[in-house]
């Protein structure tokens, strides 16, 4: 996904000015950027300017709060959950690899902005820090923020400074993990097996790839 | 208009006078609070939601809802599931208008796939949306009225949303939960006799929103309930990422099936984006019902110029979606759905954040309630018209 490559194809001046536009708001603290032409934007911003990249988007109008989360980007130890429990665990590829506009961390917080009147959305990414997962509140930038924080701190241990009540919003107040984070079992499948594979119907092209083409 | 326009003046404007009255009067007779707990069995939340109110004397001071009688974690879910299952799963966030949820996912895996379904395939799934907008929005315009105190629009909503479940179940096999969007197209094509019918139930329908725009919207209790009453202006409906008819009843000219370039076939045809710009629950509730005739307008001229041919692309047997990340979001009859799906080249997403209308919307509550009297809670939910499969996800 090198960002330098896409840039170069001429094209989606719209999307790429609203990257020079953030960028001369926020100077270096915009880290990295990818854009899809005729499609969307991403840009990461540095941890610490997580806030004010949104009141500088937010000035460049993009008013519209869309939503905010995080992505784990660690591999599942878990797999697919269809593991069988006797047999020894498969080896499994653990290496982090981050998406579009790249990453250091494991955890990213990601939220989406949307301009009302050209219509173009701006997906910001920024790294939470591995050992103290704590970012900045959007609160004050967009009061629609609050639940949405909540959410993303108890499905993902995640922390925002200044936001006045973090309260759990789906689970007992007493649950213990962060359900979507990667190395968070699904207990259901822990609980009794998944049957999976062994009860679908055999596909009419067999189980392999090459033959699985249609036509 | 201008003689209207200051009647409803007027009317907001001795609305918060009396609001600002009473709570001075509560706080001068030094009235002991009261907490009042509405939920999680009311019909008013439509499902189980809790809203905990702190009263003075009949206005509310604070409230807050409180969510999760109903989480699934979906999210986690799709984690574990390929692309072709979880259609399956998020048919059941919004369980009312179930066959426009499968869209966004689908559309953001074809793009993620860089296929596209052949044009007969968009109509119809355009048709298909447009009719679950129709039975979902439908309902809520008769269940408006019960939450009033008037009963007789429930069961004309519940009479003629059947004619359209029925168009949903000849075509797609359920009545709720189609599970009819594939990666690359629809599972099969329309039955016989389908454009006909359909036809016929869009005349009726166009019947209904008559029926219920003289009966439940020219009457005056129900205009005096409903005016000026939670309004949400529109900075705030802005920031709190409020949707679909809530936001357009806000006066902002948002629609994404005029707004943004997808491949479905609402560019093909001609129709309006109804606002209003009061942004007060009578706003919400006329928008609604101005899109679900604008929605039977849209059928009828989607049928009239269907596109022949296969309602499936070439898709390989076995789904490998390439690793990339994608977002899509539709307008969905409670407002802005999307899927954010961040793929790693596996037979099911890495991660998919489900963003859902009334999430968003329900998260204005706290805000939109303070101030207000008792029985304009449930006036206000209602308008607010969420659904609780679609805030727990």
């Amino acid at each position: 996904m090198s960002t330098d490559a896409v840039a170069a194809i001429p094209g989606d001046t719209l999307r790429e000015r609203i990257v020079d536009d953030l960028r001369s708001a926020i100077g270096d603290a915009l880290l990295d950027s990818h854009v899809k032409h005729g499609d969307d934007v991403w840009v990461r911003v540095r941890t610490d300017a997580w806030r004010s990249a949104g009141l500088a988007l937010r000035t460049l109008g993009f008013d519209y709060f869309c939503f905010l989360s995080a992505i784990d980007w660690m591999p599942s130890p878990f797999g697919k959950g269809e593991d069988d429990p006797t047999a020894p665990t498969p080896e499994r590829d653990d290496t982090i690899r981050q998406g579009y506009a790249g990453g250091d961390t494991r955890m990213q917080v990601l939220a989406r902005l949307v301009h009302p009147t050209l219509h173009v959305g701006v997906n910001v990414k920024c790294d939470v820090p591995d050992t103290d997962p704590v970012v900045e509140s959007w609160i004050p930038v967009f009061a629609g923020a609050n639940w949405h924080e909540r959410e993303t701190h108890e499905m993902f241990g995640i922390g925002f400074a200044g936001h006045p009540d973090l309260r759990n919003m789906y689970l007992p107040s007493d649950f213990e993990g962060h359900p979507l984070r990667k190395d968070f079992p699904l207990l259901a499948r822990i609980v009794k097996p998944w049957p999976g594979i062994v009860d679908v119907e055999p596909l009419p092209g067999g189980s392999d790839d090459e033959e699985g083409d249609a036509e | 208009m201008t003689s209207t326009e200051s009647l409803i003046d007027r009317r907001q404007l001795s609305y918060i006078a009396a609001q600002a009255a009473d709570a001075r009067l509560n706080v001068e007779l030094e009235t002991e609070g009261m907490t009042l707990n509405i939920g999680p069995q009311h019909p008013a939340t439509h499902g189980t939601l809790r809203i905990i109110a702190r009263l003075d004397g009949e206005q509310v001071v604070w409230a807050e809802p409180s969510c999760g009688y109903m989480h699934r974690g979906y999210e986690k879910l799709t984690e574990v599931r390929t692309y072709p299952q979880v259609t399956a799963l998020v048919n059941r966030i919004d369980w009312l208008g179930s066959f426009a949820n499968e869209v966004p996912f689908i559309l953001a895996a074809e793009k993620l796939m860089e296929i596209e379904a052949p044009p007969r395939a968009q109509w119809i799934r355009t048709i298909l949306f447009e009719l679950s907008r129709i039975a979902n929005v439908s309902l809520f315009l008769g269940d408006l009225g019960v939450q009033l105190g008037a009963i007789t629009p429930v069961f004309m909503a519940f009479r003629d949303r059947e004619y359209v479940l029925n168009l949903i179940e000849g075509a797609t096999g359920g009545r709720f939960h189609p599970n009819f969007d594939r990666i690359g197209g629809l599972k099969e094509d329309l039955p016989a006799g389908f454009i006909d019918e359909t036809r016929v139930v869009m005349k009726k329908l166009r019947n209904f929103c008559d029926e219920m725009e003289n009966l439940l919207f020219g009457n005056e209790i129900f205009q005096s309930r409903t005016r000026g009453i939670g309004v949400i202006p529109k900075d705030v409906a802005m920031q709190y990422g409020l949707s679909g008819a809530n936001l357009r009843a806000s006066g902002v000219d948002w629609d994404l099936r005029r707004d943004q370039t997808l491949p479905m076939a609402w560019n093909k045809v001609d129709w309006k984006v109804w606002t209003h710009p009061d942004g007060d629950s009578f706003a919400r509730c006329w928008v609604r019902l101005q899109e679900v005739r604008e929605s039977t307008l849209i059928v009828d001229q989607l049928l009239d110029n269907i596109p022949s041919g296969p309602v499936m692309a070439k898709v390989p047997r076995i789904i490998k979606v390439p690793e990339g990340e994608a977002w899509v979001s539709t307008e969905n009859p409670l407002g802005e759905m999307g899927y954010y799906v961040v793929s790693k080249g596996d037979l099911g997403p890495f991660r998919t954040k489900i963003r859902s209308a009334s999430f968003n919307n329900i998260s204005i509550v706290p805000w939109v309630l303070k101030g207000v009297y008792v029985p304009d809670i449930i006036t206000i939910l209602a308008s607010l018209y969420f659904i609780l499969g679609d805030i727990d996800r």
